[in-house]
């Protein structure tokens, strides 16, 4: 286990303010809605999340990768710079210099006509003075870091010659070719199998300690966020819900949706008999009502959370929750919170009379 | 080879059957003529049994034949060779026609809930469609589905909106009202919780297990998720590259596995329990799923297994290669193949 940052560590990013929404028809779409957050040197930040919940926006906000629709107010503050102020020209410089981006889906983060080597090089030479040969050099230490066999061979091999996870390594090795400061991994292993999986994690931590950078890793696997993450943000509508170590969210989650979260999840290293799964669905980030976003399936909901919405406060050391209750929450198990049962006996029962009756 | 996946609890009656399946799919060559070139040898010779009211997991990862293992089972798509017990009827000799009535009796939830329903068809009728195909929908069908959707934990009265009004997790509910309306006796479910978020995925498990306690259902569930098998399950079988590498209680596969593989995937999950998680053991396994069109002689795992690459002699190593390990038991409490399989506990 890596040791955590002493708080002392100085702040490679910082995210404050951070709203992001999209216009459409039904009204504005708020994906993102005052994200605040510092990213310390050298650590991995787990944002966790479920689909829609803005934690890829929010991201891709950060590499100015979003489309000239988006509405971004707030600053991403990068070595003494505001991100969302600098020209597309001046971002170029940044981008894959500085700050790295590996995507989900290796297959087309990479260019299908050209060799690994060649998109390797061609990073390194976007930002670096350096001859072709001497780029080509540095691909096949960087494919040796991420652990390609043979790299030597490897580098002159095409997109489709590689597998799944040997791609992502490759996308790996481009992100750590300029030793960035920060690489954002969104959702790098969750189109791979699990054996295929372990490898790719392991990459990335040699990727991590080799640069020294620190790492925004997204992911929906709480797992994942479990095994490499040293603090961990949970965002929810388009809200960090709760942000805390590593260790605080998984034993001592202060928020109901973290805990409903935990109860969910089907366990490897112990049977149960009964999820506790966190009833109806996420909201609509168009038009949403005043109160808590979390408020309409939480079981703990009281009429001041339909009325003032939460703001992050602290609960701990270097551990916050957005939540009215999270006093309540304290040392509660999921099952203790969340229910569990989800069939209607009377309507099973009637429907089974009236099959047998048929037949 | 006949090894099934074992015996299934005392005193339940066997409902399916599968002995000795084999799937070959053909590989065309690019030419004109589409010539076959080659085979995929999608199942290769897999056995297992099914009991009333039990639910066996099918588990591997992708290319390993689990989903084809289901479909054959089903008679969705024709076994090049094998058998495959339903009840007291052979299915693989079955004709079409008597298939169709038969279907009533097992019936298939996909993954994909979005692209399984139709989109034109308002939900009371997707629900209503097997019950109208089958004749049985004058006789109370009305009635019947506003029961299944309330079962199933959807609002009757939401009856006349379409698939694309619901989220993901409701559809995944309109699919399984839809495989319960005719009763059935068999689920097979492929994937039925894998493209849900896990807030929602909880409440869908929940809901298949109280249906099959409720409804005495039979599950086939295939999953390359271990950790929803492990819940699920009462047994098990892992398969690699069309073949079934280890298989029994689902309390005895993971606390004490005995194939290589199995030890791997169990331990490349990551715990969602930080300290357990930085303390475990790991077993990586290197490289990638070998061609299902030309799989390694002898054992199929050897090529990226670490118990052959680390610890094996090279006369053991040379019978990985020359003889294919048989599932049975070797002594580790269920059957496994693997020449020297051993049981170990990972968690």
């Amino acid at each position: 286990m890596s040791p955590a940052p002493s708080p002392t560590t100085d702040t490679v990013l910082e995210v404050s303010g951070l709203n992001v929404s999209f216009p459409s028809s039904d009204g504005a779409v708020r994906a993102v809605r005052g994200v605040d957050y510092a990213l310390r040197r050298g650590e991995i930040l787990g944002i966790v999340g479920e689909s829609g919940s803005g934690k890829s926006v929010t991201s891709m906000a950060v590499m100015g990768l979003l489309p000239n629709t988006a509405q971004i107010t707030g600053s991403i503050t990068f070595d003494g710079q505001d991100l969302l102020t600098l020209s597309e020209q001046q971002l170029n410089g940044i981008r894959g210099d500085r700050i790295a981006m590996i995507f989900q889906d290796p297959m087309t983060s990479l260019n299908p006509v050209y060799t690994v080597g060649a998109q390797i090089a061609e990073a390194v030479r976007a930002h670096r003075d350096v001859t072709k040969a001497q780029a080509l050099e540095r691909a096949v230490e960087l494919l040796r870091t991420v652990r390609i066999p043979n790299p030597e061979q490897r580098v002159s091999s095409y997109p489709h010659e590689l597998s799944g996870g040997m791609r992502q390594r490759v996308v790996i090795a481009i992100a750590m070719a300029n030793d960035p400061d920060v690489i954002i991994a969104d959702e790098p292993t969750t189109a791979l199998d699990v054996t295929v999986q372990a490898q790719i994690l392991d990459a990335l931590k040699a990727a991590q300690q080799e640069t020294g950078a620190a790492m925004v890793l997204i992911t929906h696997d709480l797992g994942v966020i479990a095994g490499q993450a040293d603090r961990v943000m949970v965002m929810y509508a388009g809200k960090l819900v709760e942000v805390g170590s590593v260790e605080d969210i998984f034993y001592t989650p202060r928020m109901p949706y973290t805990l409903g979260l935990l109860g969910s999840l089907p366990r490897l290293d112990q049977q149960s008999e009964r999820l506790t799964p966190i009833p109806g669905s996420p909201p609509s980030v168009v038009n949403m009502p005043p109160g808590c976003p979390f408020s309409p399936r939480c079981p703990l909901s009281t009429p001041e959370c339909d009325d003032t919405e939460p703001v992050l406060e602290s609960v701990g050391t270097d551990h916050r929750a957005a939540c009215h209750h999270s006093s309540e929450v304290s040392g509660a198990r999921p099952d203790e919170v969340f229910d569990t049962a989800t069939v209607d006996a009377d309507a099973l029962g009637e429907f089974v009379q009236a099959a047998e009756g048929q037949a | 080879m006949s090894t099934t996946t074992g015996p299934t609890a005392a005193g339940t009656r066997t409902l399916l059957s599968a002995r000795n399946l084999v799937k070959h799919f053909p590989v065309r060559g690019g030419g004109l003529l589409r010539r076959t070139v080659g085979e995929v040898h999608a199942v290769c010779d897999v056995s297992f049994e099914l009991a009333e009211g039990e639910t066996l997991g099918l588990v591997g990862e992708s290319g390993c034949g689990k989903s084809t293992t289901a479909r054959v089972a089903l008679n969705l798509i024709p076994a090049t060779s094998g058998e495959v017990r339903f009840g007291d009827r052979e299915l693989t000799s079955t004709s079409a026609k008597d298939m169709r009535a038969l279907r009533r009796e097992m019936q298939l939830v996909f993954q994909d809930p979005y692209a399984s329903l139709d989109p034109r068809m308002p939900v009371s009728e997707l629900i209503a469609e097997p019950l109208r195909i089958h004749g049985l929908y004058d006789a109370g069908g009305r009635q019947q589905v506003r029961d299944l959707m309330k079962t199933v934990g959807l609002k009757p009265e939401h009856g006349n909106r379409y698939p694309h009004e619901f989220s993901g997790g409701q559809r995944q509910r309109i699919g399984i009202a839809r495989a319960l309306a005719l009763r059935p006796k068999l689920l097979v479910l492929d994937e039925p919780v894998s493209a849900l978020d896990v807030s929602i995925q909880a409440g869908v498990l929940n809901l298949l297990q109280e249906l099959q306690a409720e409804l005495g259902l039979s599950y086939l569930f295939v999953s390359h998720d271990l950790s929803v098998v492990r819940h699920i399950a009462d047994r098990i079988a892992v398969m690699y590259l069309g073949k079934i590498v280890e298989t029994g209680p689902a309390e005895q596969l993971f606390n004490a596995p005995a194939h290589p593989y199995t030890h791997a995937l169990i331990s490349a999950i990551p715990l969602p329990d930080p300290r357990r998680e930085r303390a475990r053991e790991r077993i990586t396994v290197v490289g990638d799923l070998p061609s299902p069109a030309n799989p390694p002689s002898g054992c199929r795992f050897r090529t990226r297994c670490p118990k052959f690459a680390a610890e094996l002699s090279a006369s053991q190593q040379s019978r990985c290669t020359d003889e294919e390990p048989e599932l049975s038991d070797r002594g580790t409490g269920h059957p496994v193949a693997c020449h020297f399989a051993e049981a170990r506990s990972l968690l």
